[in-house]
């Protein structure tokens, strides 16, 4: 069974590995592209460490990642021109399909999570599951044929871009900070200030630990991996505290940093601009209140839960 | 020396404050901290080159981009603004709640959107400004302001809150990714299952707090609409 989920992840791995290079095809052949040849490059290395970072040596892949940073800290990597979903299309098609619009996402959510429920294949392979079910129910409901998948599935790769991977590259920055003995580190610093063995406490620090890294960083994702390894292993987890439930509400926790933070542009400072408000920090100030109530609600629900 | 280690920390805040390329700033910080930590150039290629591989669950949500990227052109938000647009007879906070309680279920149905370019200025802000002035006449500055302010707030409340209720979320999975490479094995779905009270509690604070906000603007246009009227 586990080697089945192995090769069965496998497989959705090579898939968004073939996306990837799809989209690198796409952009080499966009004579318009404005670079062409780095984004090109971009993604195709994507591509491949997806489909094949399995069955090379580890250091090529990491080789490849130091190009993919060269790539994109001299600006070699560009959205260019993505092809917008015509408004009127999608009015015309809304008023066809009614509420039938939803059953793909919804598919994607039941069969992700049955899945992860009631098989023994686990959450991962549900996504997977569910990603290849919901596609075709798509297809199906919006007559789309395979062309127009690939199509619909490039535009919303390249909108999302470089900074989908974020996420990923610093759950390995959370590895190497691991190796190198960051977390120690922070821990003792920490432990010289606040004893270890008491569940509040840690509990505390590690709720308030998100939140400041968060306000500092503007970025709850890259808090989490220090915050998690310098404080939430030590402090909670270690302590007996449930991982999946501490580490859940560190990470939203961490997001009522985002709410109190000019750092955080695209949410307090955009909805500024865009609405043409006086006061600069007039958003973060509406929601002050707010995030201090669900800093409360966490430490108090992390306490009683995880323990 | 031990706190060199943490220049990889100090070299992500600096890189985030000033706006360098972030996905660059992010392996810069990995290469110092593996060399300031004594971890030599190539070993360090095949750390993170492994770790990258070992993680790329993260960025599994990748294939159901196709999907999404189908139901958009096929309206999905579209209907969404339907159903919204459907209920009437409708105050500024009633508003603010109904959108929270959409924008929670967005973020389970993995519905992705730029809440404040796509709902908030379109949408709920002038649908909020409206629904004040049509039921007290003219209001203050300050409380345009004030509700120019809570609809983005609650964009980024429904928005923060409830995205890890979706499996398949790019927060969730880097939380079962990090505790993975941590030694701790957790499925996506205990994860999704400890955000949904974190998702409902926030809906009940923003509700309540909502219907707090109406009962001031009542008792302060209120009355002067009242007096209004009865000058007339």
């Amino acid at each position: 069974m586990e080697a089945f989920i192995d090769n069965l992840l496998e497989f959705f791995f090579i898939l968004v590995g073939v996306l990837l290079a799809y989209v690198a095809f796409n952009v080499a052949t966009d004579k318009a592209h404005p670079a062409r040849l780095g984004t090109s490059l971009f993604w195709l290395i994507m591509g491949f460490i997806f489909a094949a970072g399995n069955f090379i040596p580890s250091n090529i892949s990491g080789a490849l990642l130091l190009v993919v940073g060269v790539l994109t800290i001299t600006k070699q990597v560009k959205i260019g021109h993505v092809k917008e979903v015509k408004e009127s299309e999608a009015q015309a098609s809304s008023e066809k399909l009614g509420n039938l619009v939803f059953l793909p996402v919804i598919t994607l959510a039941v069969v992700a999570v049955g899945v992860a429920q009631f098989t023994p294949l686990g959450g991962q392979a549900g996504i997977g599951i569910g990603a290849v079910a919901s596609l075709l129910i798509a297809m199906l409901v919006a007559k789309a044929s395979p062309k127009e998948a690939l199509e619909d599935g490039d535009r919303m790769v390249r909108q999302v871009g470089v900074v989908g991977f974020l996420p990923q590259l610093l759950a390995a920055l959370g590895v190497i900070f691991t190796e190198a003995g960051v977390g120690d580190v922070i821990a003792n610093a920490i432990s010289a200030v606040i004893p270890a063995g008491n569940p509040l406490i840690g509990v505390i620090a590690y709720s308030l630990g998100m939140v400041v890294f968060t306000m500092i960083m503007g970025n709850a994702f890259a808090a989490f991996t220090v915050i998690t390894a310098g404080i939430g292993i030590p402090f909670v987890i270690s302590q007996g505290g449930d991982p999946a439930v501490a580490g859940a509400l560190a990470m939203t926790v961490g997001f009522c940093g985002t709410l109190m933070t000019p750092m955080a542009a695209n949410f307090n400072a955009l909805p500024v601009a865009l609405l043409e408000m006086k006061d600069d920090n007039g958003v973060i100030k509406e929601q002050i209140p707010m995030a201090l109530i669900m800093i409360v609600f966490h430490i108090v629900l992390m306490y009683f839960w995880a323990f | 020396m031990d706190f060199l280690r943490l220049i990889g920390i100090l070299i992500i805040v600096v890189g985030f404050i000033f706006k360098f390329d972030t996905i660059a700033v992010v392996l810069i910080a990995a290469l110092v901290t593996a060399l300031v930590s004594g971890i030599p150039f190539f070993e360090f290629l095949s750390l993170m080159g492994e770790a990258f591989v070992n993680n790329r669950l993260v960025t599994l949500f990748l294939l159901t981009l196709p999907m999404i990227g189908i139901a958009e052109r096929a309206g999905l938000r579209q209907q969404a603004v339907n159903l919204l647009e459907k209920i009437n007879g409708i105050t500024a906070g009633r508003l603010f709640s109904i959108y929270m309680v959409f924008r929670e279920l967005a973020g389970t149905f993995s519905i992705r959107m730029q809440g404040q370019t796509q709902f908030v200025r379109p949408l709920i802000e002038p649908m909020s400004q409206a629904a004040a002035t049509t039921k007290y006449g003219e209001i203050s500055e300050a409380d345009a302001e004030k509700i120019k302010a809570r609809s983005a707030a609650t964009e980024n409340f429904g928005n923060f809150f409830a995205q890890n209720t979706f499996i398949a979320a790019s927060g969730v999975l880097l939380i079962t990714g990090t505790l993975e490479s941590l030694g701790y094995t957790i499925s996506a779905v205990d994860i999704v299952l400890a955000t949904v009270p974190v998702a409902l509690f926030a809906l009940v604070v923003v509700v309540i707090s909502n219907i707090l906000f109406d009962r001031k603007m009542n008792r302060k246009y209120g009355r002067v609409n009242q007096q209004q009227k009865e000058g007339k």
